[in-house]
């Protein structure tokens, strides 16, 4: 049975990481729906937040097997502990009249979206939430005319209450 | 010093004093500094046999084995033998050139995105930027390679980078936070798996590729124990084939008593395996009453195809001992007594009598000319099964095949990184007539180094393993097997290349020149030509279970015109 998964992938910042993790998923036939990279607090280590769906019983095997790839320090499958996610969004939506503008407006105070750019035609709008949010938001858009989109995927964390080993090490190293 | 000369110096510091390669414009740099450096090059005619060389070299010693090859083309050629390397755990570094940076991405003459290649192939790869890095690199390479679960490992240095002048140091610390294999098996697991052996009143040993390196242990952990062994082809020597506790090889071809231990045990202590297709057969019907106890130094293998009951993670050769310490004998004496009926109600057997040759008769005369006190490498075919039945040996690293790949062509240049590993010690290469001709070209190396090398020919005329297959499966229609009426005369082909060659067609001539070959100690090849319809049995056919076994008749009386060249059509 497929099933959507969010793993969370601490790796070193070197060539060819991201190629073998995506060689990986290809292999089992994961489809990587989204994927986000970024440095983190450590300069060198990245964290990636992959969204897969793939075969149920083989997530393990696929966790055991992105261990082994020698730059992924760390592999997090957050289907097993409660975690908070959020993705980012840009759109563009065009705008003919004033009253359209208004009720943009409107809408988008409601999302608490903020609006980045302004354009005689066009407003860009900035937005963060979960999915659910982000896939509202574009449903509203909708009749105004997309004209184009992007989101970063999802970003993913542990909560706290979850990973309380972590917090300990920080805290230590704070008192220290 | 420039960066090939960083590059061996950094091999010297890893202990390596033989490389097996082949030259070319991206990588001449190298060469040149090879020209003064103290590290012999063996100059291998096919780069896949070169790195298979380096992996036999591995398998057959446990050092590292290395091989150099050029950008584009010369790079491509590895990729097979990194793959095999791959499959089996083998642990091999391989250096490729490239074209320089600046023309790297831009389709330069002989490029190849060898980085993206060899990924899937290579525990690891490297792409060197920095000729500062040459040390570290070189330094963290073998030492992925050799860890944990061996494999191998590329390194792809540009030609610019080849001749930069270095500033850096060889004091270098491997920086790998990533890679930490476990060795030191869990006291927890260990007390656990003790605790289930001692509950076991049928429990079988199986023990794998990963044994190799721990043939000692498993060896007094069996004499303790009194388990009774099974060997995976890649286990085979890992313990002492034919002494009393072992019950030969599992699954596809595997033996009788085998694979009737393995239904009928209550415990599996698999140390070292990787329950490969070919030897589950179908999984649902694996071992169905055995708890599994699992060692592995790989985390992955645990519950990958076989759930393990009791996992183990880490080394064998600290998991055994600690295992060893917290048993007794076992009491065993009913197990063996249904084993050892089996064992005397399916002994091995095959025609020796027939009118023509046949390969497992041929295989079987080594065996008993050596007694198995040799080091064996196979192609991958009917005679690779006939002779991990027919010619195991008894000690670790001396029965050298291309398990997990399957590779058609490993078994020759897998002879000479063998014999260039174990000096002194002769070589036999049981080949097939097709597989032979994949790497043929290596006979130059061969007879340029002048290595004890016995390479046994069993010329069936056909590709048998897919003729078996066809005769069994495809209502014997033989599509593109036939190679007789196309093969050329090996006798005269070795005496080309400047080797003993012999063609044999009758097992008095066999019987006499075979001794003979193994007290020369100098190459040879002998073509023994047999018949072609001989099958590779018992057999379980492809994704059935053990209950489905076919045991095989005695082989009919097969009559084949001795005359291979000849008109005969097969079958
Ligand atoms: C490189 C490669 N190509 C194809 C195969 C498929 N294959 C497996 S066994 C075999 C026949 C081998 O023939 P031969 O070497 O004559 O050995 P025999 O089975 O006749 O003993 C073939 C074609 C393979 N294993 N490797
Ligand atoms: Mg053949």
């Amino acid at each position: 049975m497929n099933q959507k998964y969010v793993l969370s992938l601490t790796v070193r910042d070197r060539p060819g990481v991201l190629v073998r993790v995506a060689g990986l998923f290809a292999r089992r036939a994961y489809n990587i729906e989204s994927l986000s990279v970024a440095q983190t607090e450590v300069p060198g280590i990245s964290r990636t937040t992959f969204v897969v769906t793939g075969d149920e019983s083989s997530i393990e095997q696929v966790e055991k097997q992105l261990q082994k790839i020698i730059n992924v320090l760390k592999v997090i499958n957050h289907s097993e502990a409660k975690y908070v996610d959020r993705e980012l969004m840009l759109i563009k939506v065009a705008v003919t009249s004033l009253d359209e503008r208004t009720e943009l407006r409107q809408i988008a105070a409601d999302f608490r979206a903020k609006i980045v750019d302004v354009h005689q035609n066009a407003l860009i709008f900035e937005l963060t939430g979960d999915e659910g949010k982000v896939e509202a938001f574009i449903e509203q858009m909708r009749p105004f005319g997309i004209i184009e989109l992007i989101r970063t995927g999802k970003v993913a964390l542990t909560r706290s209450a979850e990973d309380p080993k972590v917090k300990k090490s920080v805290l230590a190293a704070k008192a220290a | 010093m420039t960066g090939s000369e960083v590059l061996l110096k950094a091999l010297e510091l890893e202990g390596v004093n033989l490389v097996f390669g082949h030259p070319g414009g991206a990588i001449m740099p190298v060469y040149d500094a090879l020209y003064d450096s103290s590290i012999k090059h063996v100059l291998v005619r096919h780069e896949q046999g070169g790195a298979h060389m380096a992996d036999a070299y591995y398998r057959a010693s446990g050092k590292v084995g290395v091989c150099f090859a050029t950008s584009g083309p010369g790079a491509t050629n590895l990729v097979t033998g990194l793959a095999t390397a791959h499959m089996d755990s083998s642990a091999v570094v391989a250096i490729t050139g490239n074209v320089p940076l600046s023309l790297i991405g831009t389709d330069a003459f002989q490029e190849a995105d060898v980085y993206g290649i060899t990924g899937p192939v290579t525990k690891h790869n490297y792409l060197v930027k920095d000729v500062n890095d040459l040390p570290r690199v070189v330094k963290e390479a073998f030492y992925i390679a050799s860890s944990g679960r061996p494999g191998p490992v590329l390194i792809d240095i540009p030609k610019d980078i080849q001749n930069a002048t270095f500033t850096g140091t060889f004091e270098v610390e491997i920086d790998l936070p990533g890679y930490k294999p476990t060795i030191k098996g869990h006291a927890g697991q260990i007390k656990k798996a003790a605790e289930a052996l001692r509950a076991a009143k049928r429990p079988i040993m199986i023990v794998g590729g990963g044994s190799q390196s721990a043939a000692d242990q498993v060896v007094s952990f069996v004499d303790k124990t009194g388990l009774p062994v099974i060997t995976t082809l890649m286990g085979i020597g890992a313990y002492p084939a034919a002494s009393d506790n072992w019950l030969g090889m599992p699954g596809m071809h595997g033996t009788v008593t085998a694979n009737k231990a393995i239904t009928s045990c209550d415990l599996i202590l698999a140390a070292g395996i990787r329950f490969d297709d070919r030897v589950t057969g179908k999984v649902s019907t694996f071992a169905k009453q055995a708890t599994v106890v699992h060692i592995d130094i790989d985390p992955a293998e645990i519950s990958k195809l076989v759930e393990a009951h009791v996992p183990v993670v880490g080394d064998l050769k600290d998991i055994l001992p600690r295992l060893e310490k917290e048993l007794n004998k076992l009491e065993l004496s009913d197990w063996w007594t249904q084993l050892n009926e089996w064992k005397s109600n399916y002994p091995e057997r095959f025609n020796r009598e027939g009118k023509t040759l046949g390969s497992q008769e041929v295989i079987r005369m080594f065996y008993e000319a050596t007694e198995g006190k040799c080091v064996v490498t196979t192609e991958v075919g009917q005679h690779q099964m006939f002779a991990a039945r027919l010619f195991p040996t008894h000690k670790a690293r001396t029965w050298i095949t291309s398990g997990g790949l399957g590779t058609m062509g490993f078994g020759l240049p897998a002879a000479i990184g063998a014999a260039f590993a174990r000096p002194g010690e002769t070589v036999i290469c049981i080949a097939g007539d097709g597989s032979i001709q994949m790497n043929i070209q290596e006979l130059a190396t061969l007879y340029k180094h002048q290595l004890p090398v016995i390479i046994a020919i069993c010329n069936n005329g056909v590709l048998g393993m897919v003729r078996q297959w066809q005769e069994m499966f495809h209502h014997e229609r033989f599509s593109e097997v036939m190679l007789a009426d196309s093969n050329p005369d090996f006798a005269k082909l070795a005496e080309a290349y400047g080797i003993a060659g012999y063609n044999v067609f009758d097992r008095e001539t066999a019987k006499k020149l075979i001794p003979e070959l193994l007290a020369k100690g100098k190459p040879a090849v002998v073509n023994f030509v047999v018949y072609p319809s001989e099958k590779v049995f018992p057999m379980i056919p492809s994704g059935a279970g053990v209950e489905d076994m076919i045991i095989g008749d005695q082989e009919p009386e097969y009559d084949y015109d001795t005359d291979i060249y000849g008109e005969k059509e097969l079958a």
